[in-house]
């Protein structure tokens, strides 16, 4: 059984104890444990169940490669499947379930998969559910999605929060071990800025447990000597629980703060998200052991030999009383040694190479270690624990030549570095052929803005794998980053001391002659059951490139992305292809280095600071008179103003009623105002509208179309004339920053020598529309300007005061009523806003909404920008070729309105549509039918709904579409087919339905 | 998530203070000009692998209109230059042959 | 820096703040000073302010400056500068209320932008003169740095209560990161 040592334990405090559950059983642990040697210590081999045939997990590692033992941590809201209880830091109230298991861990129904493994291959599911077709979407994916996923998704809303932060640093070190440690140091003294990500709650790595001297000292007091002298540093930013998660361009780095999952504190930020630009990154992220394929190797207890070292060393906690150590190394042995040193039985170490005579192996012997080489694991017994395993040859084919009784296994099949943020930025990487492992190709490295590298990598990442090497090989690095920035190094090179180790003999199938039985029990990606067998199954059916032999089997697709058994299953490929390994390659490992909260990506963005809202001067009014609203672009705009009971529908029918009839209000402020300026404005303008704007006098507006350069309309609006040189463009709600930049994109960088300059003033004005053919009544009785007929006629404009406000008054109409934009400055939109509700109510003024507007401008056929425009629409569609300038030699999108297409008689034109039956609306978007197919089979069209509303004033419903040659074909009838099955009919009719005449506007 | 400096107010600017504007150094063409010259104006881009002449905009910044020359395979930045020039000046396509001494030339 | 129980810095909205846009050739010795005679401070560097954000001027781009000065005087000055650029390209306008200004104070005000801007913040990287135009979280925004422990923030009125709500939110008592 796994338990706590009475003895031992660096990093746990005896003293202080922590209550936590697992599957609500109320277990205990000390401050200082991992939830994995906590469960350890409590017998608590069994974590979870794997992927696809949901066999029995347990704790196999010790760090962030852990692949199977992964919970659901947390209750209700703050449920999170899928964390790994060897990075997660035991608290007081920890609640964890296991995953992926039903109806428990003990017993579990999906665990039928496995008897029928043989016939779940490789691609299983690729192959057979591909027939009959409509199958999969109706019988397979719910069956198969029944069974699928990885710990259940939370259901609610995540009640913590988070935040993030930008940092800029000369060098990031990420990893905090002893390489790192001194890679900070000599940076620092060189007065470089630095910041160190560690991503556990200690610095030092794992030098500590394995033991030796740096500079004569021991391990753990360089190391804190050396955090003594970091801590001194200003320059230096040392960061614990902060995962570098990712690298990208130009030195933009991604790092993830774990501030309170080890002590939960509601309310304060949970992750904070680092987001760093650094010039230089080092990384000293270590090595990660690899595990050994043999029979039987997935079976709780059978752990690697580093992790089982660290649990005992750090946390005082074993595995099991027997453990048989089986490795193809000398690091293999320390495990042994330190079993032996804590009081645990060592059965017997299976050294898989023909001799072993190192130190490490010596020093095992000295200590009555029986060491046997040139031996393998041929099968673990156990059930949901290892009881024993069975020894043979490594050069056989799997006969068992002896039984050993064991209740652990711990395996080592060497190291390999950890070059992920290396690899992410495209550095490349070589085979050690000598130490079987992949490492950093200093000659290919990632590059910087500047082309140059910008990355270097020291100490174990490096494949510098024992002590004095990697001390060494740290300095190395540090030294070339220094060079990199133009610095120079200190300090001396440390020089790290442990016992030597002889070369590990590479083992990637044990025993070497398996047959395919034995190889279909050897488990290389435990998470997604993906073994030995099912790679080479992969490689016969022709699957060569590594790439795609990972999506196939899905080796490496787990949430470890193949920390474990990316190497393993590389040379079971390279073995199976009769390739060599740095031939077939390797998947390249890509951000994030382990899964991050979709909260810390989120940062400070949700609920009420999810995106900016954007809130004209009289927001707070339109709240407090019930205003439902609609977004328009980053605005909230009050959609309608339901009063009592309303329906939107009858709030909008009764804003148009009284705008109709007497006198509506409208909050313009959102609408663009854009300022041009200059000697050179007028041929600016000419260029930017389709019309003539340089003609227009002072004191007088213009409708103006606007087009992109590929003739398309892009947006609409008034343009005035202020003096000699100086004109105002208003634009749509959602334009006026596009078109501001529009502006200035030509202004900038084709028209660079015109006089013209623009400012954006939207916000400087708030904008009330006064409509209604009460309107100027109101205006005069706000008093200030003359506003009749005669002052200021139709498309004029004034400034004045109105109300005791400084006020620009434009007399246009998009309603087609008598009516008037004030502009006045947006500190006092609310007061004028509300003194044109008071000096309005005799005349029933009535504030109206974005849905009376669009009514209001159907009903007198004027398009909006977005409704009958969509990006492939030009104003000659629109019937708006009395607004295109035919004088003018060129404007932008005119070449393109002469292209082919473009002048195409064909091409839909604007028309009003009337359904025959006036209470039926035509949905927005819908299709007028036309005879016959097109080439997919499908039914052709004619024509489409841009605008669809029912008119208050009409008493019936109104549509505006594009049409073939719809001008022409005025009262011909067309169907429209909804989406619910039925064909709705509607005449061609004039797109102006309301005062054609344009009477009630020009009062 | 690039770093280019913004030649109007100096700063190393981020890439979220940017906006992209696609390829540089776009001829226009107008009223009549034939099909194939506009077609080329308004469609036909480059995409090489290798040096590449963009536009940005420090829209989060001086909101200036900028010009940068660049790598689409390393992203290592050339140079970045003001928007007020129809072809790349000499000291830029110094810069690039330094480093891309077999670089032919914009297309 | 701050404790666990008091913010990193106190977000108060300014009252309306006297504003003119300025765009004009800056380059030319003419303009500068003519400038410079209508508004009584020096035309600023690059990225730099010149008087304060109460009486000054800001600069905005190679063409453009924000001029500071009393709400009530705004239209006034933009009529002077328009006089005294008379003959000159130029445009000069009030621009008073299309902005908000944040008074930004306290000793984490660094970290406050830090958290929301995608500048360095480093006591010898920015420091008060300097300008800054960038991005807060998802919105445009320009500050200064007064003093150490002093910010002043402007960004557009309609986002204000965003600003505001980022800034105030970024300031919560207990949660500096310790950068600087």
């Amino acid at each position: 059984m796994s338990t706590r040592l009475a003895r031992g334990g660096r990093r746990i405090d005896r003293s202080k104890r922590v209550e936590f559950t697992f599957n609500g059983k109320r277990l205990t642990g000390y401050q200082g444990d991992t939830l994995a040697s906590a469960l350890l210590a409590n017998d608590q081999m069994l974590v979870g169940r794997s992927f696809k045939y949901h066999r029995p997990r347990g704790v196999v590692a010790s760090g962030p490669e852990e692949p199977n033992a992964l919970v659901a941590l947390g209750d209700g809201a703050r449920m999170e499947p899928n964390q790994r209880v060897t990075t997660t830091e035991l608290f007081d109230g920890l609640s964890a379930r296991s995953q992926n298991h039903w109806p428990s861990l003990e017993f579990d129904i999906g665990g039928l998969n496995n008897h029928v493994a043989r016939f779940l291959p490789a691609g299983f599911y690729y192959k057979t559910f591909i027939h009959p077709r409509p199958f999969w979407k109706h019988v397979f994916e719910p069956v198969i999605r029944q069974s699928a996923g990885l710990g259940p998704a939370p259901k609610d809303r995540d009640p913590d929060v988070y935040e993030q932060v930008y940092a800029f640093a000369d060098l990031v070190v990420i990893g905090g071990g002893v390489a790192g440690l001194h890679a900070a140091r000599v940076a620092g003294a060189a007065g470089l800025r630095v910041l160190v990500l560690e991503q556990t709650a200690h610095w030092g790595g794992r030098s500590p447990v394995d033991g030796g001297t740096i500079d004569g000292q021991p391990v753990q007091d360089w190391i804190d000597a050396t955090l003594q002298a970091l801590d001194g540093m200003e320059n230096v930013t040392l960061r614990t629980r902060c995962m570098a998660a990712g690298i990208y361009d130009h030195g933009y780095m991604i790092g993830y703060e774990r501030l309170t999952d080890h002590a939960p504190a509601p309310g304060m930020p949970r992750h904070r998200l680092w987001k760093i630009r650094a010039a230089q990154v080092l990384s000293a992220t270590g090595a990660i052991e690899r595990g050994l394929s043999f029979p039987g190797n997935d079976l709780p207890g059978v752990m690697l030999a580093g992790a089982l070292r660290d649990y005992v060393v750090e946390y005082g906690v074993s595995a099991g009383d027997r453990t048989v150590v089986v490795t193809n190394n000398d690091d293999g042995y320390r495990t042994a040694l330190a079993l032996k040193e804590a009081g645990l039985v060592v059965p017997a170490v299976l050294d898989a190479r023909p001799e072993a005579t190192g130190a490490l192996p010596e020093a095992a012997r000295a200590q009555g270690i029986r060491v046997e080489t040139g031996r393998a694991i041929v099968k673990v017994m156990g059930g949901k624990r290892v009881t024993g395993v069975g020894v043979g040859l490594q050069a056989g084919e799997g006969s068992i030549l002896e039984e050993i009784a064991c209740d652990a296994v711990a395996m080592s099949g060497g190291w390999s570095p950890v070059v992920h943020f290396w690899s992410h930025t495209g550095g490349k990487l070589v085979w050690d052929e000598a130490q079987a492992l992949f490492r950093p190709d200093p000659a290919r490295a990632p590059v910087g803005a500047d082309g140059l590298p910008n990355q270097a990598v020291g100490g174990a990442a490096n494949g510098a794998l024992t002590l004095g090497a990697v001390m060494a090989d740290s300095h190395d690095a540090i030294s070339e980053v220094l060079r990199r920035l133009g610095k120079t190094v200190s300090d001396p090179a440390p020089a790290g001391d442990a016992p030597a180790e002889a070369p590990l003999h590479p083992v990637w199938v044990m025993p070497q002659g398996a047959g395919h039985k034995l190889k279909s029990k050897m488990w290389l990606d435990y998470q997604n059951d993906v073994k030995v067998s099912d790679v080479q199954l992969a490689a016969r059916e022709g699957y060569e490139s590594v790439e795609h032999t990972k999506r196939y089997t899905t080796l490496g697709m787990a949430t470890d992305q193949g920390k474990l058994s990316n190497i393993n299953g590389l040379a079971v490929l390279s073995d199976a292809l009769g390739a060599p390994i740095p031939q077939v390659g390797t998947t390249t490992f890509r951000p994030p280095f382990t899964p991050i909260s979709m909260g810390a990506i989120a940062g400070e963005a949700r609920g009420d600071i999810f995106q900016p809202l954007r809130r004209t001067p009289m927001h707070a009014w339109h709240e407090a008179h019930g205003a439902y609203f609609e977004p328009v672009g980053h605005w909230r705009r009050p959609y309608c103003y339901p009063q009592g009971g309303e329906s939107h529908a009858q709030a909008v029918h009764r804003e148009v009623t009284a705008t109709r009839t007497s006198l509506g209000l409208l909050d313009a402020s959102t609408l663009g105002k854009i300022v041009v300026k200059g000697p050179d404005a007028g041929r600016f303008l000419d260029m930017l509208y389709t019309n003539m704007m340089s003609t227009l006098p002072v004191g007088r507006c213009r409708y103006g179309l606007m087009c992109s350069e590929n003739g398309f309309l892009m947006d609409d609006g008034v343009v005035a004339r202020i003096d000699e040189d100086t004109w105002l463009c208003h634009t749509t709600t959602g334009g006026a920053d596009r078109i501001h930049a529009h502006m200035e994109d030509w202004l900038q960088c084709e028209w660079w020598d015109w006089k013209v300059y623009t400012a954006n003033l939207t916000e400087h004005y708030a904008q009330v529309a006064i409509v209604g053919p009460n309107a100027r009544k109101l205006i005069e009785k706000l008093g200030g300007m003359d506003v009749s007929k005669e002052a200021l006629g139709f498309m004029d404009w004034a400034d004045g005061t109105l109300a005791g406000i400084p006020a620009r008054v434009f007399r246009i109409s998009f309603s087609g009523e008598l009516s008037y934009e004030v502009a006045v400055p947006a500190s006092r939109g609310l007061e004028f806003w509300e003194a044109c509700h008071a000096a309005g109510a005799e005349f029933g003024a009535t504030a109206y909404g974005t849905e009376a507007l669009h009514v209001m401008r159907a009903e007198k056929g004027f398009i909006m920008i977005g409704d009958e425009t969509d990006g492939t629409v030009i104003p000659q569609d629109l019937g708006l070729g009395w607004a295109i300038s035919k004088k003018k030699a060129d404007y932008l999108g005119k070449r393109a309105q002469e292209r082919v297409h473009m002048t195409d008689p064909t091409r839909w034109q604007l028309v009003g549509l009337e359904t025959l039956d006036p209470n039926e609306r035509l949905p927005d978007g819908a299709y007028a039918r036309a005879s016959g197919t097109n080439a997919n089979g499908q039914g052709n069209t004619q024509g489409r709904v841009t605008s669809s509303y029912m008119s208050p004033t009409l008493g019936r419903a109104i549509a505006m579409g594009l049409v073939l040659n719809g001008p022409s074909r005025m009262g011909e009838v067309l169907e429209f087919p909804t989406v619910d099955g039925r064909v709705l009919s509607a005449r061609i009719v004039d797109p102006v339905f309301y005062d054609k005449a344009g009477e009630k506007q020009n009062v | 998530m690039l770093i280019l400096t913004c030649p109007y107010c100096g700063l190393a600017a981020d890439e979220t203070e940017l906006s992209p504007g696609g390829e540089a150094h776009l001829k226009r063409f107008g009223p009549g000009s034939s099909d194939d010259a506009f077609t080329g104006y308004l469609f036909h881009r480059e995409n090489p692998r290798g040096v590449h002449f963009e536009r940005w905009r420090h829209s989060n910044g001086c909101g200036k209109w900028f010009l940068a020359a660049r790598c689409t395979v390393t992203l290592e930045v050339f140079g970045t230059y003001p928007a007020q020039t129809t072809e790349p000046p000499a000291a830029i396509l110094d810069a690039i042959r330094a480093k891309r001494p077999d670089w032919e030339g914009r297309a | 820096m701050s404790d666990a129980m008091t913010a990193l810095a106190t977000v108060t909205l300014l009252p309306p703040q006297g504003m003119v846009t300025l765009r004009a050739d800056l380059g030319d010795a003419t303009v500068r000073a003519a400038i410079e005679t209508a508004t009584g401070h020096a035309v600023p560097d690059t990225r730099s302010i010149t008087g304060t954000g109460e009486a000054g001027l800001g600069w905005m781009s190679p063409d453009e400056l924000m001029v500071f000065t009393d709400r009530e005087a705004a239209p006034a000055l933009a009529g002077s500068l328009a006089e005294a650029l008379a003959g000159q390209h130029h445009l000069a306008l009030d621009v008073s209320d299309a902005r908000a200004v944040f008074l930004v104070e306290g000793p984490g005000v660094r970290e406050v932008i830090a958290k929301l801007c995608p500048v360095d913040m480093a006591p010898g990287v920015f420091g008060p003169g300097e300008l800054r135009r960038t991005r807060l979280a998802q919105v445009a925004a320009a500050f200064w740095m007064e003093s150490e422990t002093r910010l002043r923030l402007v960004c557009f009125r309609s986002v204000a209560r965003y600003a505001e709500d980022v800034l105030t939110n970024a300031a919560r008592p207990g949660t500096a990161v310790g950068l600087f």
